[in-house]
């Protein structure tokens, strides 16, 4: 048998009890299920435990669960999960496709639900409709550039290498929701503002900072997103770590273009 | 007699593309508002077609199964972008991009595609900076470059480990804007069920809405195919769970040939598979080969002991280490192209000097780069006689500063800390080099139908160059189709809106709705995974890092044969009119299952070694793969009639006028 050497607990051929909100459809009334399952390794991924869940239910002839998914390594942002209510689960920094059993022990009760905010509908059981983070990228969420690779060379403007870093760091940001989530406003500011800053820190994007932030907080707050309150808690649950910063900054832009 | 043109154009290599977009017809503004164009997949290549299509007048609409088109699987891409701009001052030239891509892949792909990929490549980079794609940069403000296997010069872009997101979010934002023009409709959760043929050229799709299981008619002027490539009929590979081959192979069921289907490759650097409850593979960036080392131990007791827990790898001494790359191929070393990387783990393996409790792992050592980072950056910053420790510290600081990411996401799954103990990596499947046929012009052997990105066979030959895979994919979809497409296009002018209310239409939707139902109402004995589980074991074991003859056989029969008790066996719950997981998975299966055994009939008739498909029969003295020019330098294009056993052969004879074919050599 192996041990989780730090918490001294079983972690092979655990045996589970999921608490799983199931809703059939976006007009359907949902309710928690329980599920009793066993055989759970540490080594696997929360989404491999799933899997193994599903499997049991399709020969079962019930129905599977729902959820989003897609890369299974952190990057896609398609996954989402509450879990024991905590977005993406107990684990800092990572998303729920990388979140693994080890994390949980033999016996625990595990409460699984879609991420809840009035601008992220349910449409099926653990899956949500997180098209309004589309919606405020189309606002301007972008450089108004012609794609026909008629432009100036690539480095015929010099960034400052904190600037690059600190655009990059921003637009590290998977839109997988998790801030919403964590939010008891449901607010997208961090999202929102990661996208602003990371054009708003280059050059190139510098150009339409003023239009971009306006239009994009507009469509944010037509999407009935909540308002920030400064409560951090999306910072400590985005799996890719995005600051604060960035919600300081959006600010600042925002107070900056206004008064123009 | 052989229907393939590959309409390259004529006059010395340099200037193909130059004469060649000189010389073909336009569409004028005002006719492109009138024509509609549909792009399936919206990844790099989907996603910046979609884009310049768009921009350039025509009307768009893009399909992905994903719920947003930023989540495509370009995304999950690493390491980097290759553009030959010799910004390091290293000798680079679109030439020798162009060479070191068609030696890379074996001498397998075509001059014409090659040099043109290699000459837009500069451009890319140009583009997605103006974008505001944060590339990594030097303290000066330039763009910082590095190295990928089979190649030496620095010609790599990146952004951490996370270039292809970088990138994919660059062509998604350049859709945002057409978007928010209106010249894009973006129909997310949406699959492309079949493409609709209308007097024998490409005119619509039928597509599946994932959310309400309604069958929908989409009419266009041309189908533009992005949808990826089909390493998930290994069911364990790098993809992403959604990854399929359907859109590509239902075109080819309409009659787009597929080329080349048994070109797969296996990326070395991935890490190893821990269990059965195994979903997915993750790949550790080949850019971490910069500057990890790779070896297992020098004595097969030491490996022995490793196994069983009772020695660790940093017990053993450099001289008990045998670090096979340096010592079989010491001008590339650790750079080697991926092919050669992958056979090379897996000779040692099978030899018995693996590592990890399965035997299937070897080491990731980024110990002497830690210490040579930290001696460089004690040096720099004043200390000039530095501590053990604080070398270790400084180092380490530099190698997370370049690949925190991958590192973070090493330790999750394997709950090791690679920082302090080497990386265990096994191979794994990646990408595929075959795919759809296309001429110069991307377009596929059905008219009006183009492939673009890894959905095509065109660039990568047999072996893909890291870092190759981007570049292709934005080329295609900024720099070249958007030109080839409207060559097709200006024939279409006067044609008006295509109707969806026509027999064709009705026909190709008969046949969905005929699929799903079968599908739906089979016998109900066995998961959808549990077939897609065994293919996938078919695959590896039979068509996977090195093929016989005996093998493929046996896989052609096996492959067949499940696919028969699939039909008739498979479970999928629920209905078809609502989210139904189960459902989508099985239209995929059921395609990977045809799919599979044409794979098989293409490696089985290769009868040479090139590249990324190694047959066993075909090998030099020391193990190399052998490759057969006088007989096997050609495209193989398979057309479909009906049964894959049954597909019938063409050839396009590969021209080499610019390059003299050679043995690749890496030593």
């Amino acid at each position: 048998m192996r041990i989780n050497k730090s918490l001294n607990l079983q972690i092979e051929n655990m045996k589970l009890t999921l608490k799983i909100w199931r809703q059939e459809n976006a007009k359907a009334k949902g309710k928690m299920v329980d599920y009793i399952i066993d055989g759970i390794d540490g080594d696997m991924s929360f989404l491999e435990m799933l899997d193994v869940l599903n499997e049991d239910l399709v020969n079962k002839g019930e129905q599977p669960v729902e959820f989003d998914h897609d890369c299974r390594e952190g990057i896609c942002g398609a996954c989402s999960l509450q879990i024991n209510g905590e977005p993406h689960g107990p684990d800092k920094l990572i998303t729920t496709c990388q979140l693994h059993m080890r994390t949980f022990k033999d016996g625990d009760t595990i409460v699984i639900e879609p991420f809840r905010a009035t601008a992220f509908p349910v449409i099926k059981d653990l899956i949500v409709d997180r098209t309004s983070f589309d919606r405020i990228q189309q606002a301007y969420g972008y450089v108004s550039v012609n794609t026909s690779g008629n432009t100036i060379d690539a480095n015929s403007i010099p960034i400052k290498k904190e600037n690059a870093d600190d655009s990059f760091n921003a637009a590290t940001c998977i839109g997988c929701g998790a801030c919403v989530a964590a939010c008891k406003n449901a607010s997208a500011m961090l999202f929102t503002s990661a996208k602003v800053s990371q054009f708003a820190l280059l050059p190139q994007g510098e150009v339409e900072a003023d239009r971009r932030v306006l239009a994009m907080v507009e469509q944010m707050d037509k999407e009935g997103f909540g308002n920030c309150t400064n409560t951090g808690a999306c910072e400590i649950e985005c799996p890719k770590g995005i600051s604060l910063e960035n919600i300081a900054r959006m600010n600042r832009e925002y107070l900056k273009a206004s008064v123009k | 007699m052989s229907v393939l043109d590959s309409k390259i154009p004529e006059g010395p290599l340099e200037e193909k593309w130059i004469n060649y977009k000189n010389n073909i017809n336009l569409v004028n503004p005002a006719n492109k508002r009138n024509i509609d164009i549909i792009v399936i997949g919206t990844g790099l290549a989907g996603g910046s077609a979609a884009a310049t299509l768009a921009e350039l007048g025509y009307n768009v609409k893009t399909f992905c199964y994903q719920d947003s088109p930023r989540r495509a699987h370009s995304i999950a891409a690493q390491g980097g972008i290759n553009a030959a701009k010799n910004y390091q001052g290293d000798g680079d030239s679109n030439y020798r991009l162009f060479y070191d891509t068609v030696k890379g892949g074996d001498y397998r792909s075509r001059e014409a595609n090659v040099y043109r990929l290699a000459e837009v490549s500069g451009n890319i980079i140009d583009q997605c900076v103006a974008q505001g794609v944060p590339f990594a940069r030097e303290y000066g403000g330039m763009l910082d470059n590095r190295s990928f296997g089979g190649v030496l010069v620095s010609r790599t872009f990146y952004a951490k480990g996370q270039t292809g997101q970088q990138l994919l979010l660059g062509a998604y934002s350049a859709m945002n804007r057409q978007i928010n023009r209106g010249k894009i409709q973006a129909f997310n959760r949406h699959e492309m069920m079949d493409v609709v043929l209308v007097g024998g050229k490409a005119r619509g799709i039928i597509a599946r809405d994932m959310v309400t299981g309604a069958i929908e008619r989409h009419s266009a002027h041309a189908v533009v195919l992005a949808s990826g490539g089909y390493g998930n009929v290994f069911f364990l590979s790098t993809n992403a769970m959604g990854s399929n081959v359907m859109a590509a192979w239902r075109a080819h069921r309409r009659g787009a040939q597929f080329a080349n289907p048994c070109y797969t490759q296996i990326h070395p650097t991935c890490i190893p598979v821990s269990g059965d409850h195994q979903s997915k593979l993750t790949l550790m960036s080949e850019s971490l080969r910069n500057d990890g080392r790779i070896w297992v131990p020098k004595k097969i007791e030491d490996a022995e002991a490793i196994r069983a827990g009772k020695k660790k790898p940093t017990d053993l001494s450099e001289e008990e280490r045998d670090y096979y790359l340096e010592r079989r191929y010491p001008a590339f070393g650790n750079l080697v192209p991926r092919d050669v990387a992958s056979r090379a783990a897996k000779e040692r393996c099978d030899a018995g000097y693996g590592v990890n409790k399965t035997g299937e792992a070897v080491y990731l050592d980024f110990a002497s780069a830690i210490e040579r980072y930290g001696k460089e950056k004690a040096f720099t910053s004043g200390h000039k006689n530095p501590s053990k420790e604080e070398v270790v510290k400084l180092g380490t600081e530099v190698i997370e500063a370049k690949y925190g990411n991958l590192f973070q996401m090493y330790e999750k799954i394997v709950d090791q800390n690679p920082y302090k103990t080497p990386m265990m990596i096994y191979p794994a499947v990646h990408y595929t080099m075959g795919g759809l046929w296309v001429d110069y012009n991307l377009q596929t052997t059905i008219p009006g139908c183009y492939a673009a990105g890894e959905a095509n066979f065109s660039d990568h030959g047999a072996n893909r160059l890291g870092a190759s895979a981007l570049m292709q994919g934005l080329a295609d979809g900024y720099f070249v189709l958007p030109y080839t497409i409207g060559d097709y296009l200006s024939k279409d002018i006067r044609t008006g809106k295509i109707p969806t209310d026509t027999a064709e239409f009705d026909a190709a939707e008969k046949d969905v709705t005929d699929r799903i139902n079968k599908l739906m109402n089979a016998g109900g004995q066995h998961s959808v995974d549990h077939y897609h589980k065994k293919l996938g074991k078919i695959m590896w074991n039979k068509c996977g890092m090195s093929r016989n003859a005996k093998e493929l056989q046996e896989a052609i029969h096996e492959i067949a044969e499940l696919r028969e008790d699939f039909w008739k066996n498979v479970k999928v719950p629920g209905s078809a009119d609502t989210k139904n997981a189960e459902l989508e998975k099985a239209g995929r299966v059921a395609d990977f299952l045809e799919l599979g055994e044409l794979f098989a009939k293409d490696a089985l008739h290769r009868e040479e070694s090139c590249g990324g498909h190694f047959r066993e029969e075909y090998q030099t003295e020391d193990g190399e793969a052998l490759r057969d020019d006088e007989n096997f330098k050609y495209v193989a294009s398979w057309e479909y009639t009906g049964k894959p056993s049954e597909a019938i052969l063409h050839k396009e004879e590969l021209v080499f006028e610019n390059i003299e074919l050679k043995t690749r050599s890496y030593k």
